[in-house]
């Protein structure tokens, strides 16, 4: 964890839309971006518990979160307005490893969070495969420009192909199959957090046949087969 | 008045510099066996509060004492050990293992295991003939009459009382199935202020006893309404998960709260604070 403990206030820069995600730029104040894949706690206002984001972009002076507004805590980020100031604490848990040979970009729906970032610290214009469950959806793929873009019913499965170091994040039967498909695959897995810092216990996946916390072993686990996300922890967390 | 985490709200060894922030670090409850815990979902966002369905997840007495202990003693700080189990021998093997540490918080209210505890005061009482250190009482404020438990517990030989665990709860989501794979969970949160009031209110005034208030505290107001109703300590629970600076934050916060309201905590050992307007006995 960050050596400062609390949250620190930024302000709101900017607020676009991107198909029917939210970018929220927030102004990056003493915060470091980490490593792409890593994630941020940000305040939700008005709720009690924060939400997880992976950075998705980070320009000078910015980070940039893509927000779905998919329960009352992300709808309440999505209203935010220039010059709005929220929590932030991060980067938290582990993001993916650089050190790959040829690296390909996989992303699904809201899972294309961490991908622009990932790809401007590979560098060289990794090769990136997105999939989206309709052309609205698709129309976030202007935040990864030359990306190969599929739509439901294709999945992005059908167009990965062999020898490439593959890092991915999206919905877990996306995960799932990128992992059959590429055993060693870097995958960003998504769990319900209320902390973000291994508090709560609450992320908890299976990994090597035991239940450990997704906050401090990922959220990005490495392939190898040792891990299995339980079908069940993706529900929604806002009752 | 000093501030402890609320059992199972902080992990010390995965985030030190919060645990530093504390008067004294009480761990998460430790159960004879290991505990893998619940299937995920585990957590659920609720008005005012969350719920949780952990399960008493914990490494077992054994790697505990082994492992953990020794690694949160190497934090320097006063250490509290919540003990669990689902009999009274379970509880009291465990009490005779533990030296060192500051006290034992006896965990007589999980709202998430199923197996049955015996009685609150058969615990205290089996766990009272193994250990000479201080015994604290987590109960529930679901009991019809908690003052009635505290009484028990007392006479039983508990040293003080850690008031109140989370109520179980239920919470559905968007599709109206249950939120929590468990189905239900504890409440906690600033939903469960008033109810953690009352309890330390009127066990305050059946005991006696030293209390360690919980349920909701998120400033230092909140931490100067659980000194008026007769807490002598304060433990922050669900606000470290949005906040780990809060123990720091707290304190600062609450210095400022008693002098706005003209009120001195007085450290007599059963820290109900005293001013005139707080004089008045808080009802029961």
């Amino acid at each position: 964890m960050q050596s400062s403990a609390s949250p620190s206030r930024h302000r709101v820069a900017a607020v676009e839309r991107v198909g029917p995600y939210t970018l929220l730029r927030l102004e990056r104040g003493d915060l470091e971006p980490g490593v792409p894949g890593q994630f941020f706690m940000l305040e939700a206002p008005g709720r009690l518990l924060p939400r997880p984001f992976s950075l998705c972009l980070a320009p000078p002076g910015e980070l940039a979160f893509l927000v779905d507004p998919v329960g009352p805590g992300t709808e309440a980020l999505c209203r935010l307005r220039p010059a709005d100031e929220i929590g932030v604490l991060g980067p938290l848990g582990h993001g993916y490893r650089l050190d790959v040979e040829r690296p390909l970009l996989v992303g699904g729906g809201i899972g294309i969070a961490p991908l622009p970032y990932l790809a401007e610290q590979l560098g060289g214009s990794p090769p990136v495969v997105l999939g989206f469950r309709s052309a609205e959806h698709a129309e976030a793929a202007a935040l990864l420009p030359g990306a190969e873009i599929v739509v439901d019913p294709v999945l992005v499965t059908e167009v990965i192909g062999p020898g490439f170091d593959v890092l991915a994040c999206g919905p877990e039967p996306m995960l799932h199959a990128v992992a059959a498909l590429c055993p060693t695959a870097q995958l960003a897995w998504e769990a319900p957090m209320a902390c973000g810092y291994g508090a709560c216990y609450g992320c908890v996946v299976e990994i090597d046949g035991a239940l450990k916390r997704l906050c401090l072993e990922g959220p990005v686990l490495d392939g190898h087969g040792r891990y299995q996300v339980p079908a069940v922890s993706r529900r929604v967390v806002s009752a | 008045m000093r501030i402890l985490n609320a059992s199972g709200c902080l992990d010390a060894l995965a985030a030190p510099e919060v645990a530093r922030q504390l008067d004294a670090f009480v761990t998460k409850t430790v159960t004879p066996l290991p505990r893998e815990g619940n299937a995920p979902p585990r957590i659920a966002e609720t008005a005012h509060g969350m719920l949780n369905a952990i399960g008493l997840a914990n490494p077992g007495r054994e790697r505990f004492l082994a492992e953990h202990l020794p690694r949160l003693r190497e934090l320097g700080l006063p250490l509290w050990v919540s003990v669990g189990g689902f009999c009274a021998d379970d509880y009291a093997e465990t009490c005779t293992h533990l030296e060192g540490i500051e006290a034992i918080e006896l965990n007589l209210s999980c709202p998430n295991v199923d197996e049955a505890a015996d009685s609150a005061a058969e615990i205290v009482a089996a766990c009272r003939r193994t250990t000479e250190l201080p015994l604290f009482a987590k109960l529930s404020a679901a009991h019809p009459d908690v003052a009635e438990v505290a009484r028990a517990v007392a006479a039983a030989g508990a040293d003080g009382l850690s008031l109140i665990n989370t109520l179980r709860a239920v919470a559905l989501d968007r599709l109206l199935r249950p939120a929590l794979a468990r189905g239900s969970g504890g409440l906690s949160g600033p939903a469960l202020k008033p109810v953690a009031l009352h309890a330390v209110s009127v066990c305050h005034e059946a005991t006696g006893l030293p209390i360690v208030g919980m349920g909701g505290i998120e400033t230092g107001r909140d931490a100067l309404e659980f000194a008026v109703c007769g807490a002598r300590d304060i433990a922050l629970g669900t606000v470290l998960f949005s906040d780990p600076g809060a123990p720091t934050r707290v304190r600062e916060e609450l210095e400022a709260a008693a002098t706005e309201a003209g009120v001195v905590i007085v450290d007599d050992g059963k820290g109900l604070a005293k001013s005139p307007e707080t004089q008045r006995k808080v009802p029961a």
